[in-house]
């Protein structure tokens, strides 16, 4: 069993804090809540300490916040119905786009590896792709509405432009640019969860996807192309995503956030019951029916629900978490 | 708010008596966990939107549908609507949420739930109250935070 080190506690927001966001270069993160004000934290010796406070963006609570690749713009996404674009680019943070088009709250913001899109997602059931067009201009490339609800997640793969969004109506849709005609369009649907996906992350290679649901088990899926060994049938030529693993009996509640490491592979899974969870494959895990072992749960790693869990891209084993108990948390896994 | 009514004549039951406070209860040296008892005085007071009536009265909310978990921190309410097509539901069950996440420990998980078999759409408002997210950007909704006020208001 491995084991969870807790290396800091962060206070500084009012009220539960729904999301947190690495750098790209791993030194900084970004947090945000209910208190309708983003928070980016930096390094001071040994301490994280708040560097800036930005609180002029959204008139509601900021649901999520996401780094572009680069590390030079931070995405804001509110229940205000708005996407705020931040930049440094005049050595303070300033808020230098806001991407409006969605009916109400969005949800969720996530920028594709090379930053030159960006995806959101709303309660008004759609999914939105923006083309990012100069330094300040955002064009909007798709409106995708695939789901029957509430759209809670987006995520980009890591290696190509193929976006993945998690519902209230359950399942998990991926969509893809026709080569033809190039527009965006939903290749495949997910179906095994019975209930609200709230998190989806795939790993290193993108040929897998973790998702988590309040029907307390995580799933993971594994990507077939056409052409594939095991002759699994690609209708329309289309990649096909099979639920080879359902980890379920290990959280009590919902789990609302999931995050697959790219650099160690280990899953880490932020859930209702207050705890923290980290997965790992087996060794002798096989590419088609691939198991799962629990190696660390953290009970009472907040004082209430946990609500995003974030692996360090860059230093191995440091893990972020957010809470409704308004902490944030520094972690290190220890194996 | 409606301009019609929907169960213009419904039942109506009598209150219960106030809790009797024990001297053990008065004692400040002896731990007094939350039970039953408790979390029914919280929400019996709560108005009904649309009749001059409390929960209670109603038979909205009984003491006996109440489960109360104090050393795992878990409170769970039943609610019976009075008809099985009552618009008012969702707002029932959210007046229970927000008058408990007012007045409970942050320790607590609250869940809200419809009575099996009293709704017609029993699991679509269920997964409502449920989800956190859901409420949270409910009750940012000034319109509604108002009406919830006013049903949780005297109480």
């Amino acid at each position: 069993m491995g084991k969870l080190e807790e290396i800091h506690v962060l206070q500084g927001h009012k009220g539960r804090i729904w999301s947190g966001a690495w750098h790209p270069r791993g030194n900084a993160f970004a947090t945000c809540g209910e208190d309708k004000t983003i928070r980016i934290w930096s390094m001071d010796g040994s301490e994280w300490i708040t560097k800036t406070i930005l609180s002029d963006g959204h008139t509601r609570t900021i649901r999520e916040v996401a780094w572009s690749p680069c590390g030079q713009y931070l995405a804001s996404a509110s229940f205000d119905a708005t996407t705020a674009i931040w930049s440094k680019t005049s050595g303070e943070f300033e808020c230098n786009a806001t991407l409006e088009g969605h009916e109400n709250e969005v949800k969720s913001v996530s920028w594709s590896r090379t930053g030159s899109l960006l995806a959101t997602c709303s309660r008004d059931k759609s999914v939105w792709i923006w083309e990012v067009a100069g330094d300040d201009e955002f064009e909007c490339a798709a409106v995708l509405n695939a789901h029957t609800q509430d759209v809670k997640k987006v995520a980009w793969h890591p290696r190509q432009d193929i976006l993945a969004s998690a519902s209230y109506d359950n399942t998990i849709n991926i969509y893809k640019e026709n080569t033809l005609d190039s527009d965006w369009e939903c290749t495949a649907t997910l179906t095994s969860h019975s209930s609200t996906v709230w998190g989806i992350s795939f790993d290193a290679t993108g040929n897998r996807l973790a998702s988590c649901s309040d029907d307390k088990t995580v799933k993971i899926w594994q990507a077939y192309e056409p052409g594939n060994e095991e002759n699994i049938p690609t209708p329309d030529n289309q990649t096909v995503w099979k639920c080879v693993c359902t980890l379920s009996g290990f959280h009590s509640r919902s789990v609302y956030d999931i995050a697959w490491c790219k650099l160690t592979g280990l899953i880490v899974t932020a859930c209702g019951d207050d705890a923290i969870r980290i997965f790992k494959e087996d060794d002798n895990s096989s590419k088609n029916e691939p198991t799962f072992s629990l190696v660390c749960t953290m009970h009472k790693a907040h004082e209430q629900d946990v609500n995003t869990v974030t692996w360090n891209p860059v230093t191995p084993g440091q893990l972020l978490s957010t809470s409704d108990d308004g902490t944030i948390r520094i972690w290190k896994f220890i194996e | 708010m409606p301009t019609e009514i929907e169960n213009l004549n419904p039942s109506v039951y009598a209150k219960c008596k106030e809790r009797s406070v024990t001297d053990e209860e008065q004692n400040e040296d002896v731990p007094d966990p939350f039970d039953q008892r408790e979390v029914f005085d919280l929400i019996r007071v709560i108005n009904d939107p649309e009749h001059p009536l409390t929960l209670e009265e109603l038979h909205v909310v009984q003491q006996d549908l109440i489960t109360v978990d104090d050393a795992n921190n878990e409170v769970k309410v039943y609610f019976t609507p009075t008809i099985p097509h009552c618009s008012m539901a969702t707002l029932i069950g959210l007046s229970i949420r927000v008058k408990l996440l007012r007045s409970l420990p942050p320790r607590f998980k609250v869940s809200v739930e419809i009575t099996p078999g009293t709704h017609a759409s029993e699991k679509a408002v269920n997964k409502q109250l449920a989800d956190k997210e859901r409420v949270a950007a409910a009750l940012e909704n000034a319109h509604l935070i108002e009406v919830i006020n006013q049903c949780i208001a005297s109480s």
